[in-house]
């Protein structure tokens, strides 16, 4: 990757979107250990450079991005308040969704953020929904739609990868592939270890990326958005990627060894990039203190903002139902 | 008036509203080349075309899902599945996404959306083709529920289905596509949530909705015979669900029976039994009957799979004991 090409704030900008998500989740893995968030709570830490790359590569005023359950840093990237997002952690009535998702159900519509889904591999055909939708308007947007590999033997990943050939959808399946679906390392359970090559079978181009490397996950995803904008030709990336938390926050993850996780912390994305911003006479070490202490502050005010917000009133739970 | 099948009321209904609004799309099975597995889509291919008209592969997890996603981006599909007994396979798109999405995004979203096709028992299909799924549909918060009996209900609600923002579960039946009765040229709707009076009476009241109001009919025509005038509410939609509607008929004959295809255990009869119970205690002079399929899987046999199912003698039976005495003493 030549950091040549790309104009030096477009560089920051990654570094910086991947540091807020790092902050972010180190907060909100303080604030659950407080008991101040519940439930599944699924942290992206080690994997910023995915949602940070991928959806740089989009104009989300057509563009539309939806995700699983491992939703956080998706969700700030397309530009989600941080404050709006920690609420909803928090379950209170000024979340992104009114308190009535939580973690795993982070939406932005305004952002074209359409969740934060539950189900393993379930809104996988969802997102191809709002591909067809843009397909049948005849609009100009690409669908990224994000899931783990976990997600990848489900049904309805091999049923919409059919559906979006045949219709020629322009959708992206990025598939994160953080090696462990929950505490299954996931060669154990595929019969195939390269799940680019399940895109042959439905004549989908897919490849394998290195996605602790913000710029290329930046390059490659920009080259599947082209081939959908321009084509309507829909694409299959397996990003290569790690998670240094458990799948959630219950998760030991006694599964790996120390050494595995040391190994792929030497690999980290917001390491790996500001080094070569720094190695480029781009950045500076205070400047990415200065950076970083933004970032911290952002938020910390979003734990204080949902903190002081209110908790929904009772009459909202038969609110929001149906329309 | 002219007179048309439920086929062809449905098809009218799709129709019209597929000229009306440029968003409304037809996906399923079978429902584009072929005309439909059983011609309900019969050519509207050749009207709209294959954008607004798509065969999909059997793969009704997928399909659904698509057109959730396409509902939820401001389209307004119809989603036709090819029986109700293949939506098992689309369940958790339907109720984990086409009835939550917009929940869980704290009513960011809508999901305007209709899942039409046969349900029910038709004949010699044995068990995994012949279920009457509605209970399961109407369990789930999020999700409207239309069950018409007969061409005229099944055109004007399912035009009112595909214009209403939620998901709406839209039971047809097989062996109702070739009812006929009269539909009026003019356009209507009907809007849900409204059950029908299909026969005034005073000594009982006789509450179903889809196939089985053709044998609740006959069975008020044999109370008739016999001095017993039976209202039939027809509840055509099962959610939202006319509660007043029901109350006010109990209300005045004191006595009722729910005709229901589906399951007892849990089922709409069992509810709407239990509603009566709440809030038409004082009025009632005999326990709510329901009168249900057999809790048992549909067996092949005619014979069998006849006597599983709600039928006129059963329903007689049942307002006998409603009204503590057999029928024929009342004359």
């Amino acid at each position: 990757m030549d950091l040549k090409n790309h104009d030096t704030g477009f560089l920051l900008k990654l570094l910086e979107q991947m540091l807020l998500i790092r902050r972010f989740e180190e907060k909100a893995a303080q604030m659950y250990g407080l008991r101040k968030i519940g439930g599944f709570c699924h942290l992206y830490i080690g994997q910023e450079a995915v949602a940070v790359g991928s959806i740089a590569a989009l104009d989300l005023g057509k563009d539309y991005v939806l995700t699983g359950y491992r939703d956080h840093g998706h969700a700030l990237v397309c530009g989600m308040s941080p404050n709006a997002a920690m609420a909803e952690l928090f379950g209170k009535a000024t979340g992104c969704s009114k308190g009535k998702g939580g973690s795993m159900h982070l939406f932005d519509t305004e952002h074209h953020m359409y969740g934060g889904n539950g189900i393993v591999g379930g809104h996988i055909p969802i997102a191809a929904g709002v591909a067809f939708k843009i397909k049948y308007n005849a609009e100009a947007g690409v669908v990224l739609c994000y899931f783990g590999d976990g997600a990848i033997h489900q049904g309805v990943f091999h049923e919409t990868l059919n559906m979006a050939r045949i219709w020629n959808l322009p959708i992206v399946f990025i598939c994160e592939n953080n090696q462990y679906g929950m505490g299954t390392d996931f060669r154990r359970v595929s019969s195939v270890l390269d799940f680019s090559v399940m895109g042959g079978s439905y004549e989908v181009p897919a490849k394998q990326v290195d996605g602790m490397k913000v710029l290329e996950v930046y390059e490659e995803t920009a080259k599947a958005v082209k081939l959908a904008r321009e084509e309507g030709m829909p694409s299959f990336l397996e990003m290569k990627t790690y998670r240094y938390r458990g799948h959630s926050m219950s998760d030991p993850a006694r599964y790996r060894t120390k050494e595995e996780l040391d190994e792929n912390r030497r690999l980290d994305p917001i390491l790996m990039h500001k080094q070569d911003l720094i190695a480029a006479g781009l950045l500076t070490e205070d400047e990415y203190k200065a950076m970083d202490k933004r970032c911290i502050a952002i938020c910390d005010e979003a734990v204080r903002y949902a903190e002081e917000s209110p908790e929904p009133p009772l009459e909202a739970m038969y609110e929001d139902i149906l329309a | 008036m002219p007179v048309i099948t439920y086929r062809e009321a449905i098809r009218q209904a799709i129709d019209e509203e597929m000229a009306r609004d440029e968003r409304v799309f037809l996906m399923g099975e079978e429902v584009a080349r072929y005309n439909g597995a059983y011609k309900v889509s019969q050519g509207l291919l050749d009207k709209y075309g294959p954008r607004r008209v798509i065969d999909t592969p059997i793969t009704e997890a997928g399909f659904t899902g698509i057109g959730i996603g396409a509902a939820m981006a401001g389209l307004r599909p119809v989603v036709e599945w090819m029986t109700f007994n293949f939506s098992l396979l689309a369940l958790d798109q339907v109720i984990n996404n086409a009835a939550k999405l917009r929940h869980m995004s704290g009513g960011q979203v809508s999901i305007p959306i209709v899942f039409r096709g046969p349900n029910g028992p038709a004949e010699y299909l044995s068990s995994q083709h012949s279920q009457a799924l509605q209970s399961l549909f109407a369990h789930i918060p999020g999700l409207l529920v239309v069950a018409p009996a007969t061409p005229y209900d099944a055109k004007g609600l399912l035009k009112t289905a595909i214009r209403n923002d939620n998901p709406v579960v839209f039971l047809e039946s097989e062996l109702m596509y070739s009812w006929q009765g009269e539909v009026p040229e003019r356009e209507y709707t009907i809007p849900l949530g409204k059950a029908d009076i299909k026969r005034q009476g005073r000594d009982v009241t006789l509450i179903t909705y889809s196939k089985p109001l053709k044998l609740v009919q006959e069975a008020a025509q044999r109370l008739a015979e016999t001095g017993v005038e039976a209202e039939i509410i027809d509840l055509r939609s099962i959610r939202p669900l006319d509660e007043e509607a029901v109350y006010s008929s109990v209300k005045k004959t004191n006595r009722c029976v729910i005709v229901d295809e589906t399951w007892p255990f849990a089922s709409v009869a069992s509810h709407v039994g239990w509603l009566i119970s709440c809030n038409c205690f004082d009025y009632l002079d005999a326990p709510v009957e329901i009168v249900t399929s057999e809790d048992v899987p549909m067996p092949y046999n005619h014979r069998l799979e006849l006597e599983v199912q709600p039928t006129v003698e059963k329903i007689l039976r049942a307002v006998e004991r409603a009204m503590y005495k057999p029928i024929g003493t009342f004359q």
